[in-house]
């Protein structure tokens, strides 16, 4: 038995942790996660297997035969063929070949069609090529596929889009003109959810995957939140909504959906207002933090996952990409501590998928 | 990172059954009810679901797709009707084709 266990940071390098300081890390992100939502900590045996799984010396950890999860992938193949700043690789092959070896050369569960630039908005325009390539996809996969792309309101505001910014009228003390502001973005964001997904709906997609939401806080939340409702009413598609961090940021601050204020939700609260709107999967998403060991940031994470596991009706696919879950925010990821990751989201976590 | 996650924590897609159990889990069913599900019409326990040796041959029987290069075997859309009719479930894409297909 070794006396000190190698693991890494947060951004990634390596660190030496002793075993009490490896047991004290993951108390310690527990406890932090658990007084931020007002969730249960991690039990004891909670944190003896998690410290299994950090102190196994091999390479690489995997959950045990029968535990086996589902996996969804936000921006899928488009990690094959794209550039640096999503961490692809490059590879010059289209993005139905992406499809066919994430399908049957990589052995995914599920796989996804999606923009280079995977947003609503700019794949509007292009949502005639987008259903070309569903349509193909579908006559030649065999695994689900879904429709893929973030709401990102963000490119609604000036100068990347038509609404004044609210980071430009918040700091002069503008409050009204920039929640009206957020108003508008959200009303032409929910209708261009809308309309590429009625678009998928026409080719037979099996499902939509609306990924990083909430990223520019509450509105954004809200538009997405009245994309689903719609979408669960009036079509039979599968609707994925994978959040962007834990705490939905109260932009806005005054808005509700059915009564619940979005503002300062967690996890598990945002859980509930997506199941309420009628989606099919949720994806909780837990920031990692950087100058924090990733022991400490996947005890925080679980805890979050736990609690929406506990009380969810519909799957539980956590959020493991880089940056999240405890993976750490570095570009080449450490194969180490990212089937760790997995495997205590799983194991721990209880999860129904990542 | 994907692969990562493939290898350490996922069902394994068409080498095994990840695909089924994934549309189980596209129909709200959690995690230990889709595989029960899915184990249930293949006759098999949920431990072998993830066991590709065993659904390698059983994928090719049923003929639901598999994962290496098969000529006669179903492909994408083919399989894919085949296994609305096993699981007993509509997949979207099937509906589509048979209404293209016609009367």
């Amino acid at each position: 038995m070794t006396a000190t266990i190698r693991t890494r940071m947060g951004d990634g390098h390596a660190v030496a942790l002793s075993r009490d300081d490896l047991r004290r890390d993951l108390v310690d992100g527990s406890q932090e996660a658990a007084r931020r939502a007002k969730i249960p900590v991690l039990d004891g045996a909670d944190i003896d297997h998690l410290a299994e799984i950090f102190a196994y010396p091999g390479r690489i950890a995997g959950v045990e035969p029968g535990h086996e999860v589902v996996l969804t992938k936000d921006g899928c193949a488009n990690t094959l063929y794209g550039g640096q700043m999503s961490s692809g690789v490059g590879i010059p092959l289209a993005r139905e070949q992406g499809v066919r070896l994430m399908e049957r050369a990589f052995g995914f569960d599920t796989m996804e069609i999606g923009h280079p630039d995977y947003s609503f908005k700019p794949a509007k325009p292009l949502v005639a090529l987008e259903q070309l390539c569903m349509a193909q996809a579908q006559l030649d996969c065999v695994v689900p596929l879904f429709y893929g792309a973030m709401p990102n309101m963000g490119l609604y505001f000036r100068p990347d889009g038509p609404f004044a910014n609210p980071a430009d009228l918040l700091p002069d003390g503008r409050i009204e003109e920039a929640r009206a502001a957020q108003l508008e973005a959200a009303a032409r964001l929910r209708d261009d959810i809308l309309y590429v997904s009625r678009a998928m709906d026409e080719v037979g997609a099996d499902g939509i995957d609306i990924d990083t939401t909430a990223s520019a806080g509450d509105a954004e939340f809200l538009a997405t939140l009245q994309a689903v409702e719609e979408l669960a009413t009036h079509t039979d598609l599968a609707i994925e909504v994978g959040m962007a961090t834990e705490l939905v940021l109260g932009f806005h601050g005054e808005l509700d959906y059915k009564g619940r204020r979005l503002a300062g939700l967690w996890p598990h609260q945002q859980l509930a207002v997506v199941e309420q709107a009628g989606a099919h999967l949720f994806g909780p998403a837990i920031t990692t933090k950087t100058n924090k060991s990733v022991p400490w940031n996947v005890a925080r994470a679980c805890t979050f996952v736990k609690e929406c596991s506990r009380v969810a009706e519909i799957p539980i696919h956590a959020n493991v990409g880089m940056g999240v879950g405890g993976v750490p925010t570095v570009e080449v990821q450490p194969n180490d501590v990212v089937t760790r990751v997995g495997v205590a989201l799983v194991e721990i976590g209880r999860a129904d998928g990542l | 990172m994907s692969l990562c996650h493939a290898l350490a924590s996922g069902m394994g897609g068409i080498r095994t059954t990840g695909d089924l159990v994934a549309r189980m889990q596209l129909r709200k069913m959690r995690l230990p009810q889709a595989k029960r599900f899915v184990a249930d019409k293949l006759g098999l326990s949920v431990a072998d679901l993830a066991d590709s040796t065993l659904l390698r041959e059983l994928r090719e029987e049923l003929d639901i797709g598999v994962v290496t290069g098969v000529a006669t075997a179903a492909k994408g859309i083919e399989a894919k009707a085949r296994i609305a009719n096993l699981l007993g479930v509509p997949v979207r894409s099937v509906d589509r084709l048979r209404q293209k297909a016609g009367p």
